[in-house]
């Protein structure tokens, strides 16, 4: 039995958690809409470009000069996984999710007998990949120092990916992000970004434009910058998937906090009733006693 | 209202514009065009420029660093890489634009010693970045190029 002191030391320190739980869930919910308006505006940018590239792919990519962007190397041997994860934890299962879907996937293609590399973005999927799949890594990306992501930073990535491709270090790049839906869920995503892939080509719609330089110049102009959009969008997804799973493990924390602050007060009154009533009975009986 | 053209301009990080213009001047990279109503559906690639849109009210430029354009008989959709409306380019944002360009430049250099093909086309788009400067009237700071 916890004596009167040590209860009111507990149910302070529970309070002083509640606290600073319920401040994160706030700065989380704050930061969530931010990042939300940021994937929002960069989403017309991101559905023409995939439209156009769509219309150009289907046209182009029959050929045999399609750049290799597109077509792919021919081979499947070496696959880079690019495992977008947060810097921080604190987050609920969203690191994890994430993790958990790229180590299946590495664990698949390891079973096939290919090669694996992993580059990871984000200390945290880092940290958790590090055990089983340190000798995969061939580099990390951090952003701690980056407060809101911008398009320099999916740049810089981009650049590092597409010079792998180049030095023909894999064959394949996925990359491993969280989608956003709402704050409740945020779905782990896998996306082939190298070779290209796009859906649904509109033909008919495209067919009629005219191209300058020709469709081939563009598309190998386009190529390198589809992929840094694509980072960037997923890295705007996993920013506002970050945020909204961390409001909701805070939500989560500050009520269990409350909810062991009642009982603890229970407990602690309880007990203190219980001495009254020892020194009642003390006293009673001593009375009785003369 | 035949005359005019639906007019958009996006970066991957906002959109900056979405207005009803007369004509826009475009930096193809094969050439400056100017779109109107009714021009042939055209894909094209973007040199560092300056885009002009020529709407009722005026004028509007902006300093693009790249991209491209789709232009269709009633709509110009300008996806820019990089993109400020002219009077927000200070000689601070305009250095930094230039660097890229001018890094893009030195890695090239380094890279493919003995293939000008790729050298020659980073200089040139750094060339056209030095020459936007030059035409708003900020100082380029390259006297070696």
């Amino acid at each position: 039995m916890p004596s009167l002191k040590d209860l009111k030391n507990r149910i302070a320190s529970v309070k002083s958690t509640r606290k600073i739980t319920k401040a994160m869930q706030m700065v989380a919910a704050a930061k969530l809409r931010r990042a939300q308006d940021a994937a929002e505006a960069a989403r017309p940018y991101a559905e023409r470009f995939d439209a156009v590239m769509a219309g150009l792919a289907s046209s182009v990519g029959g050929s045999d000069g399609a750049p290799r962007l597109l077509a792919g190397t021919g081979k499947e041997d070496v696959h880079l996984l690019v495992v977008m994860t947060a810097e921080r934890g604190l987050c609920g299962g969203f690191n994890g999710s994430i993790v958990r879907k790229a180590r299946i996937r590495a664990s698949e293609l390891l079973a096939q007998g290919r090669t694996v590399k992993i580059l990871t973005v984000g200390k945290k999927g880092r940290e958790m990949l590090r055990r089983d799949y340190g000798d995969h890594f061939v580099g990390h990306v951090d952003l701690t120092d980056v407060k809101r992501v911008g398009y320099a930073n999916a740049q810089d990535i981009a650049r590092d990916v597409l010079g792998r491709f180049e030095a023909d270090e894999f064959d394949v790049a996925t990359i491993y992000y969280a989608r956003f839906q709402n704050v409740i869920t945020q779905i782990p995503t896998e996306q082939q970004i190298i070779p290209a892939k796009f859906e649904g080509g509109e033909e008919a719609d495209t067919a009629l434009y005219d191209y300058e330089p020709g469709e081939e110049e563009i598309l190998a102009d386009l190529l390198p910058r589809g992929v840094a959009t694509q980072i960037f969008a997923a890295l705007l997804e996993n920013a506002a998937s970050e945020q909204g799973a961390r409001m909701s493990a805070m939500d989560n924390a500050t009520r269990n906090a409350g909810e062991m602050i009642d009982k603890l007060t229970i407990e602690y009154n309880r007990s203190r009733q219980a001495v009254i009533t020892n020194e009642l009975i003390e006293i009673i009986s001593g009375a009785e006693a003369l | 209202m035949a005359d005019t053209l639906q007019f958009d301009l996006v970066s991957p990080e906002r959109k900056l514009a979405s207005v009803s213009v007369t004509e826009v001047r475009i930096p193809g990279t094969d050439g400056d065009l100017t779109a109107m109503a009714g021009h042939t559906p055209t894909i094209t690639t973007l040199r560092p420029g300056l885009l002009q849109v020529v709407h009722q009210g005026g004028t509007d430029d902006y300093v693009i660093s790249g991209g491209f354009a789709e232009i269709g008989p009633d709509s110009v959709s300008v996806l820019a890489e990089r993109a400020h409306p002219r009077g927000e380019v200070t000689q601070e944002i305009y250095e930094g634009m230039v660097e890229e360009f001018a890094s893009a430049h030195r890695d090239a250099q380094a890279k493919f010693e003995n293939e000008p093909g790729p050298v020659d086309d980073t200089a040139k788009l750094l060339a056209d970045m030095v020459a936007v400067g030059t035409h708003i009237g900020l100082d380029p700071k390259q006297p070696n190029f």
